[in-house]
């Protein structure tokens, strides 16, 4: 059964400051559920990182709200937010021996007890985490010793440990050469199937993410539209991506075309 | 999990470590008492000298209580720091504490001239000192605290620290500037630290500042490890930052301020130690780099004032200089070793 885990009612996000108020997006009507994976997409500056800032709760929305399981997202306690939603940040990781086992297991940090201390839940979920992203071989190495590939594995692998509902990604294809963002791709697509879980991530690669997303949410200057990869083909949507007039998008390859 | 074995072997050789050091600590200085009258005189007997327990009881022992409690606090103070500001340069006097205090100092010992003279021998007794001392450190905590409230940017905090205490050291200049050679040389003692001379009522003072800042230490373990992965990952683990970083400032504070008011602005320990016990233990994980750090700087600090003391002679160094030039080497010498291995 399909649940919604995430919608936002109205939602106008933004900055506020003493001049005023800096409106980035507005009205905001978009939903997330289970065993689905969303990609978001649009240009550079147009308001992504603010949008998933406002979702996951670490800026206030400027109006309207946002849902998490029915829940203002802004009311959750910290602790209850990191039970609901886990990231991955496009930050890199400030250097430390952490091992891949031990960072992977942190994502159990909101079930441990004071000092942290691992049972065997916690120890079994850090084990299955690793084998659904197939990093089990690299459980040993130290985090900074493995390629950028195998470490967005391990940072998904994390969120994954945290048990939550919604995952949700900031560009984390973006170091990755072809064939590492392909299986990173597939890798949440096959994690959404596979353990229902809902998986919203921001993208630059729009051909690959038409291909493997189950829907897709597309930020252009004049509005914000949530659909399936082939009804926003067939409208157009992607042609108002850039303002540029030496790309375009072709509809019938599926992709980006420079002239 | 070799790691496991190797961790548990070497916390058994630190633990035991620790307490040959202590004793040698002990039946070191300028009169060397055999081991067994130390060994005896603490577990209650007597010793062969009643000079012996004498030295052992009103002079040696607090002192190596002293050591023990100041590499602690010091070494730990400095894993904090590392951790929350994410820089391996970071100590624990990096808030600016000891500068504090020492302006503080500076002020009462070069400025005691233009007192009352009752003012001045009270302000001057090592009790007044320490007043200064704390005092000093009390205020820059409050203000650290304060703004830290204030500021977004944890590497800010850090900024302002270094900042004061370059503009108390200039302070601190100006007045040895102005000063007499007989003021001068009594700062001059007071900076470079004294880990003597603390009676036992002083000695509980520090014992429970230090134990504080510990505990506080501790409970901080689980929130340190989720800062290994940066502060945006941390609270997405559900950790309050806000009042993690103030848990974490409060005690280094209370560390640093306490021990820099009894023992001196003691340099060096609280940066070097985490880096040894780091590369010793290879591990981030904060709940084994806690007790290995807080072992290794009770040892340490218990090396140097044997060093300081310069067995079978008459002169003592201070022990400021001993624990830079101890230290110094020692993290040299253990980055150089990393390095090879690596390799």
């Amino acid at each position: 059964m399909i649940k919604t885990i995430l919608h936002t009612d109205n939602l106008t996000t933004g900055y506020k400051s003493k001049a005023g108020e800096t409106v980035i997006a507005k009205n905001l009507n978009l939903k997330l559920s289970t065993s689905k994976l969303t990609t978001l997409i649009g240009a550079n500056g147009i308001g992504k990182s603010t949008l998933l800032r406002t979702i996951t709760g670490i800026q206030k929305p400027l109006a309207g709200n946002v849902y998490l399981s029915g829940k203002k997202v802004t009311d959750y306690e910290p602790l209850e937010l990191a039970q609901n939603l886990s990231v991955v940040l496009t930050e890199k990781l400030p250097p430390s021996n952490l091992t891949v086992f031990e960072l992977v297991a942190l994502g159990r940090q909101p079930y441990t007890n004071w000092i942290g201390t691992l049972t065997e839940e916690d120890i079994r979920k850090v084990h299955e985490a690793m084998e659904l992203t197939q990093i089990s071989h690299l459980s040993s190495k130290k985090h900074y010793e493995i390629s950028d590939g195998q470490l967005q594995k391990v940072l998904v692998a994390r969120a994954l440990a945290q048990d939550t509902n919604l995952i949700i990604l900031d560009e984390p294809t973006t170091h990755l050469d072809l064939v590492h963002k392909v299986s990173l791709f597939k890798l949440l697509k096959k994690l959404t199937h596979e353990t229902e879980k809902c998986i919203l991530f921001s993208t630059h690669d729009v051909d690959l993410a038409i291909q493997l997303s189950d829907e897709m949410i597309v930020m252009t200057p004049e509005k914000v539209v949530q659909n399936e990869p082939c009804n926003l083909i067939s409208d157009g949507t992607f042609n108002t991506i850039f303002k540029d007039e030496n790309i375009f998008f072709d509809a019938e390859r599926g992709k980006f075309i420079i002239q | 999990m070799a790691n496991k074995k190797r961790n548990t072997i070497l916390f058994i050789l630190l633990g035991l470590g620790l307490i040959v050091l202590f004793l040698i600590n002990i039946s070191f200085g300028s009169v060397t008492i055999p081991f067994k009258e130390v060994f005896s005189s603490l577990t209650g007997g007597q010793a062969t000298k009643s000079t012996w327990e004498y030295i052992i009881i009103n002079y040696r022992l607090p002192k190596a209580i002293t050591a023990v409690l100041v590499g602690m606090g010091l070494s730990i103070g400095g894993l904090l720091m590392q951790t929350l500001f994410r820089n391996p340069l970071a100590g624990p006097d990096v808030l600016g504490l000891s500068s504090g205090a020492s302006l503080s100092v500076a002020f009462t010992i070069l400025g005691a001239s233009f007192m009352p003279s009752f003012l001045s021998t009270v302000l001057l007794s090592s009790y007044g000192l320490v007043f200064a001392s704390t005092f000093g450190s009390f205020v820059v905590l409050i203000a650290v605290l304060l703004v830290s409230q204030r500021l977004r940017d944890t590497m800010a905090i850090l900024i302002m620290g270094l900042m004061f205490s370059s503009f108390t050291n200039s302070f601190v200049n100006i007045l040895t500037y102005f000063s007499s050679a007989e003021q001068l040389q009594k700062f001059t003692f007071w900076s470079l630290g004294n880990l003597g001379n603390l009676s036992w009522s002083s000695i509980g003072m520090l014992f429970v500042s230090v134990m504080i800042g510990l505990l506080l230490g501790l409970f901080s373990v689980k929130p340190l490890n989720a800062l290994l992965l940066g502060e945006n990952y941390a609270r997405s683990l559900g950790l309050n930052f806000k009042r993690t970083r103030l848990v974490i400032l409060f005690a280094t504070s209370i560390l640093t301020g306490s021990i820099t008011a009894f023992a001196g602005p003691i340099a060096f320990i609280g940066l070097a130690v985490p880096h040894i016990a780091k590369l010793l233990f290879q591990t981030s994980n904060h709940f084994v780099l806690f007790w290995c750090t807080l072992l290794l700087g009770a040892a340490i600090m218990l090396i140097c004032d044997v060093a300081s003391q310069m067995p079978g002679m008459e002169v003592t160094l201070p022990i400021n200089a001993i624990t830079s030039l101890i230290g110094a080497p020692v993290v040299i010498w253990l980055l150089v070793k990393k390095r090879k291995m690596m390799n």
